[in-house]
């Protein structure tokens, strides 16, 4: 049971009832007068020249304003910011002179209904000469590839090798080694809500209102300057409601255009990406990796060193995702004491849709290939992969840990939620019940991952692979007031999409002040009048949104108590808060209640403490724990700062006569510190394990070999449904923060971070006697039916009568 | 080229609405534009996510497949619909909130339709049940955990 | 492993997509990159709703490019990303005649616009007619049965759905009708393609005769699909009946998703006939009918993946009919 009064106890969220009532207010239901609306041409080449645009049909069309294409668009507008150090690859909304992936913006259309856009966009004449694409990312790589951006000079993004520890002096003492290749498939997130954008701009004030389904850091800056507004020219609306993001709304492109056209046009305009649109020209595509891993082990199963050496195609155009290389630099030896780490990442352009920042910001598909690893080596000595983990799990005695990269673990007791999991899940039973079912011919396997997920947001990895970009703030604010009724109203400076931050802030609030939170109000600033902010990115909020509500709330209980001191004649030591009222210890009826408190702040300054503000608000403005360094010349670097883990056990079963794969039980073993609302932390896990479900074995965009998009629609990317989504049980631990006020830890990319890989590591085990294996993400039914087909053992002969329950009767 | 307009009558929420629409418009985008009832969302318009998804005549359906010709003369609930007579939220969604079923509540009001579509069918459903009616509401936050949860607890409130 | 449409690839004039009714739906849409203004909202198309079947047929006959909408669940998301565009759209929605279920002695004559949920509630026909339910519980979702219909799908004819397969396996009779008259064809002959039918332009499918089968009989509906509810990527269905004895006396089957057409081995099934459906004879015919399709490759399943598929449901299919006709 929680030591907190409300932190870390059951409670309602403050938002639930306004979406249950249909009574959110998204993108889409932003109806200002006049609107138009967007629609898009979008290239049919993977790579190509435009040879001419021609509109005039289009804009004969009654009811439509206007068709702006690239040469106008790119002159007007700056190119979009890109992290890394290239600055030859540029990038708009719209394409200028070339295309570069099938789905590439050619040319926007307003007109007064979007059906109206899509009539005239079909009526748009785009002449393309082809040109040969590079579609594969080790073919990008390959001297004499066509290049994405000629201006560049190569396909390569960004490359280095980081050493870090005594790497190849272990590869050569150790008495073994192992050599694989883990490949995680582009997938993304995908919300259910596509990404949409409003503006309008005003002549008469020179502001540019936004309203948009955004989830990214300085985007009212990147807008402006995009724009070549001043800053304080663009006005970002925050409270609007965000059907989904995990990671890749950044619709900044998007952005710039719309915010052009409504400029442009004098009128407002709304683009709302339809969601072929969205999946194909939308660039929220996600990680597209392969990692060459070697492992150096004594035969003890004590690991040496580990080489990863991860090679990711970001596709046409990249702004933050080769960063995505960057953050694993945070927990790059995942849990384990692992002394010597080479890391090789290469961030590689190809004709496809680019890549965004999703879930985990890389760190789930680099916790697979290192869970992959762990199995792979306890497989090769023979042991059981769950003792493996045991003897290399870093122990709870050790931290905080610095691992070799220089990141410091905080803190931590993996092999106690390790156990916890594996009792939850009745692991010996489990399995028992593996062994009985195969004993019966049936494919079955348990899959273990111990991951960690790191929190805090300390995007740190941007000045490691850009020395010339020396961002090492990462702060986030709280504004807190008091009105003269008394009555509680916390701003905070973001849009949420579904992390429950009104309610994270009025739990934080109600307990430092001891009001109940069902009193606090939390609202949202908009970018002229918010603090600073970097948004809900990298499981960040709980730290950085609390504790900046926890340090505005602190002042305000500073306050209180001051004033009260100063009308009782005494210090504050002497004095006791309670509930917002305060009392002279030892005489509670000297007190002063919070309604009295509040009325001498607002209205009796002759009884306020001299040199004391009138009214009673307090804003806390602060930098994320451990951060503001840079890196070292070897590239070691403090990242995020809390550490939380999990341990996922997964049991499934595979129909061996088709590759359909079945997952019978699972269990997440989870630390994130305290929990703020454990039903919002429960909630965001079991959802990000649903995520790691869809890209274990369901989600792919699949491009043909002239760079089509084949999974471009709902038909073709599958989304797990809760039929393929099963029952799922969390159990919690806590090893408490010591860098926070409560011990939280973040945790909005738990479940994702550890899923994939705990569900590959139960396939290979089911195949695991047929002597075969697969390193390749999704592990679709096709993919497990050729393993299985190609095994040693496997015969394609063998039929087995289908299990009970998979056929309908 | 101005587009015909047909008359249509349709009763949503219990209230008859009359208007004059172009064939192609679509049936959610006449409840959220038109109407702006706006609580029905759009999430892919090609039939498989499930957010768009409305009660006609009882029965949940994708109204992002159904033209609002195609409603003339029919009787249509929407989420807002689903809250009782004095506004107060309904056992179904009160249970939502019990169990915080939902995050960014962009799927939700399909998921309402169809469970509560469920729940006045089968009063009593398994979670296996509870599964296959939502197995066609696609959503990307919750994994779908607590809001089997809330069907279960509206099931046992309702009892 | 992309099978290559020529139809589809470098499309990027600017002109209409063509309606190619040849090709499936979903290849389409996957290929829906090809075409270079991505649409979600339906072009324009002129509307009638039919208050009886003849007015139907009259619609039918007087315009040109028109097209029946029943559930829409197939047709619109066509319409909607502008694959199809048909100028003038006949809603038959409304039309009472032609939603009923008739058992009659040997067969259950279904009206084409009943609903696929109202079949899958009906008892009586769950025992007349066991396929038609077993095939339905694999038709998409709730929300896709509340307004699909049975002759929508059999219209649509998706190679790999399953009310389509139904009909082929039982060979059942769908009666057409146009402003020139009545005609009756059998599923062999209905189905010509993939997503084509034999009927004509101006022809409204009206209803379907099922044949029942009396006496001991069981049936299978069984698929493999990605997700619940999706398309299969094969199917496959089964039904015996067999004496008092166990001996087969009588045996259909068929495979969906593995060649243009819904497919029914009544040779192969006539094999079936005399035996007790060993485990042997159920595996001879399942491989027999398996050499005989002739699957695709796409995104989901190679050919190689589905005649293996082909070749083990059959085995499933007939197996289990086998087990409840007992």
């Amino acid at each position: 049971m929680s030591e907190f009064r409300y932190i870390g106890r059951k409670r309602r969220t403050k938002e639930d009832p306004r979406f249950v009532s249909g009574r959110g207010r998204y993108v889409a239901d932003v109806a200002l007068p006049g609107m138009k609306h967007v629609a898009l041409v979008a290239s049919p080449h993977a790579s190509a020249r435009i040879v001419s645009i021609d509109a005039k049909p289009a804009l004969a069309m009654p009811g439509v304003l206007a068709v702006v294409a690239g040469e106008e668009f790119c002159a007007a507008t700056d190119s979009l910011a890109i992290g890394v150090d290239a600055p030859k690859v540029t990038r708009w909304a719209l394409a200028r002179g070339v295309v570069r992936y099938a789905g590439e913006w050619v040319a926007a259309v307003v007109a007064d209904t979007r059906a109206l856009a899509e009539d005239a966009a079909e009526l748009v004449e785009v002449e393309y000469e082809p040109l040969p694409p590079v579609i594969e990312a080790e073919k990008a790589l390959a001297p004499g590839a066509p290049l994405v951006h000629p201006a560049h000079g190569s396909n390569v993004l960004y490359r280095r090798k980081f050493i870090w520890g005594p790497v190849e002096e272990a590869f050569a003492k150790c008495a073994h080694r192992i050599a694989f290749r883990a490949t995680w498939g582009r997938s993304a997130t995908v919300p259910i809500e596509t990404f949409g954008v409003a503006a309008q701009w005003d002549p008469g004030t020179g502001i540019l209102d936004i309203w948009a389904s955004i989830q990214m850091p300085k985007y009212p800056d990147q807008a402006a300057r995009a724009l070549r507004l001043p800053g304080n020219a663009v006005r970002v609306h925050y409270d609007v409601d965000v059907g989904g993001s995990y990671g890749v709304k950044r619709g900044i492109k998007h952005t710039v255009l719309v915010g052009y056209l409504a400029r442009k046009l004098c009128v407002p305009v709304r683009f709302l990406e339809d969601r072929l649109e969205n999946m194909r020209g939308g660039d929220m595509q996600g990680p597209d990796r392969f990692f060459d891993m070697q492992v150096a082990f004594d035969g003890d199963g004590v690991i040496h060193a580990m080489k990863i050496r991860a090679v990711d195609d970001v596709g046409a155009y990249a702004g933050r995702s080769p960063f995505q290389l960057g953050k694993p630099v945070s927990a790059i030896c995942g849990p384990y004491a692992i002394p010597a780490i080479e890391y090789e990442p290469t961030s590689v352009m190809t004709n496809k849709t680019p890549q965004e920042a999703v879930r985990g910001f890389g760190q789930s598909p680099t916790n697979f290939a290192i869970e992959r690893a762990i199995d792979r080596v306890a497989r090769h000595l023979g042991m059981d992969r769950v003792e493996l983990r045991r003897k290399n799990l870093i122990r709870r005695d050790r931290f905080p840990y610095t691992i070799p990269s220089g990141s410091t673990y905080d803190s931590g007791d993996y092999h106690a939620v390790l156990d916890k999991a594996l009792a939850a899940a009745g692991y010996p039973a489990l399995v028992a019940a593996r062994d009985e079912a195969r004993k019966a011919g049936r494919l079955a396997g348990i899959g273990v991952s111990t991951c960690l997920e790191p929190s805090g947001g300390n995007s740190a990895f941007e000045v490691l692979f850009n020395p010339k970009n020396e961002t090492t703030t990462w702060m986030e604010s709280c504004l807190v007031r008091i009105d003269l009724s008394g009555a509680i109203t916390g701003v905070i400076n973001n849009s949420s999409s579904g992390q429950g931050h009104e309610s994270l802030v009025s739990t934080v609030l109600g307990e430092i002040l001891e009001r109940d939170p069902a009193t606090i109000r939390v609202v949202r600033a908009d970018s002229l009048t918010a603090l600073p902010s970097n948004s809900p990115v990298g499981s960040r909020m709980a730290i950085m949104l609390g504790g900046a509500a926890v340090g505005a709330a602190r002042q305000i209980r500073e306050t209180l108590l001051a004033i009260a001191a100063h009308n009782f004649e005494c210090s504050a030591e002497d004095l006791e808060y309670k509930d917002g009222n305060v009392s002279l210890k030892g005489a509670p009826e000297k007190k002063l209640t919070w309604d009295q408190l509040v009325e001498i702040a607002h209205r009796k300054f002759h009884k306020l403490p001299p040199r004391t503000e009138p009214g009673l608000q307090a804003k806390f403005v602060w930098e994320v724990p451990t951060g503001g360094g840079l890196p070292t010349p070897e590239g070691r670097i403090q990242i995020y700062p809390c550490y939380a883990f999990e341990a996922h056990i997964v049991y499934v079963e595979i129909d061996p006569d088709t590759g359909k794969p079945e997952i019978g039980k699972y269990v997440c073993g989870h630390d994130c510190g305290v929990m703020i609302n454990p039903d919002i932390v429960h909630g965001m896990t079991f959802g990000g394990i649903a995520h790691g479900i869809g890209a274990a074995l369901y989600e792919k965009f699949s491009y043909t070999e002239d760079g089509q998009l084949a999974s471009g629609t709902f038909m073709d990317y599958l989304i797990p449904s809760a039929m393929e989504v099963p029952a799922m049980k969390i159990v919690d631990h806590c090893t408490p923060s010591p860098l926070t006020t409560f011990g939280q830890k973040g945790s909005g990319e738990a479940g994702y971070l550890g899923a994939p890989a705990a569900i590959a590591n139960a396939v290979n085990d089911a195949l695991e006697p047929l002597g075969t294996s697969i390193d390749a993400l999704p592990m679709t039914h096709l993919a497990i039916w050729t393993a299985i087909t190609r095994s040693r053992k496997g015969s394609e002969h063998s039929v087995v009568p289908a299990k009970a329950g998979t056929q309908k009767s | 080229m101005s587009e015909k307009l047909h008359p249509v009558t349709i009763e949503v929420n219990g209230v008859r609405r009359e208007a004059q629409v172009p064939a192609r418009l679509s049936l959610v985008d006449f409840l959220r534009d038109e109407l702006r009832l706006t609580g029905t969302h759009v999430g892919c318009e090609h039939g498989i996510c499930g957010a768009c998804s409305v009660m006609l005549d009882g029965e949940p359906v994708r109204s992002c497949l159904m033209y609002t010709v195609q409603a003339d003369g029919h009787k249509l609930t929407t989420v807002e619909g689903l809250v009782q007579a004095d506004g107060s939220l309904s056992v179904l969604q009160d249970s939502f909130c019990e169990t915080h079923g939902l995050q960014c509540g962009y799927c939700t009001s399909g998921m309402l339709i169809a469970a509560q579509a469920l729940l006045n069918a089968n009063p009593d459903p398994s979670e296996a049940q509870i599964r296959e009616a939502i197995g066609g509401n696609l959503c990307r936050c919750t994994g779908y955990q607590q809001i089997v949860e809330a069907v279960r607890l509206a099931a046992e409130r309702m009892k | 492993m992309i099978d290559e449409n020529p139809a589809l690839v470098g499309a990027g004039k600017g002109a209409h997509a063509a309606p190619l009714p040849c090709v499936s739906f979903r290849l389409l849409a996957s290929f829906h990159s090809g075409t270079h203004a991505p649409a979600v909202k339906s072009a324009p198309f002129e509307y009638a709703r039919a208050g009886s079947l003849a007015e139907a047929c009259e619609l039918l006959a007087r315009h040109g490019d028109a097209k029946l909408i029943a559930g829409g669940q197939s047709l619109v998301p066509m319409m909607a990303m502008r694959l199809v565009r048909p100028a003038f759209l006949v809603d038959i929605n409304e039309i009472a005649a032609l939603k009923f279920v008739k058992p009659e002695k040997d067969s259950v004559r279904i009206g084409a616009c009943t609903r696929q949920c109202t079949l899958e509630r009906d008892e009586a026909l769950a025992a007349k007619l066991p396929l038609l339910r077993q095939a339905l519980a694999w038709v998409g979702h709730a929300q896709t049965r509340n307004r699909g219909t049975v002759g929508g799908s059999l219209a649509h004819a998706d190679p790999s759905a399953e009310l389509p397969l139904a009909a082929q396996v039982l060979g059942a009779k769908m009666v057409l009708r146009s402003s020139k008259g009545s005609r009756t064809l059998e599923a062999g002959k209905f189905f010509s393609g993939p997503m084509a039918t034999a009927m004509r332009a101006d022809e409204c499918l009206q209803e379907i005769h099922w044949p029942a089968w009396n006496g001991r009989t069981g049936s299978a509906f069984t698929e493999i699909a990605i997700r619940h509810g999706d398309f299969a990527m094969v199917a496959a269905c089964a039904q015996v009946s067999v004496d008092a004895d166990g001996r087969c006396t009588r045996a259909a089957f068929g495979l969906g998703g593995v060649a243009g057409t819904p497919l029914a081995f009544p040779k192969i099934a006539a094999r079936l006939a005399g035996t007790k459906l060993e485990d042997a004879a159920i595996d001879a015919a399942a491989a027999g009918a398996a050499a005989e399709t002739d699957p695709g490759s796409d995104l989901h399943a190679t050919r190689e993946y589905r005649r293996h598929l082909a070749r083990v449901l059959a085995g499933r299919a007939l197996r289990e009919a086998r087990e409840r006709a007992s």
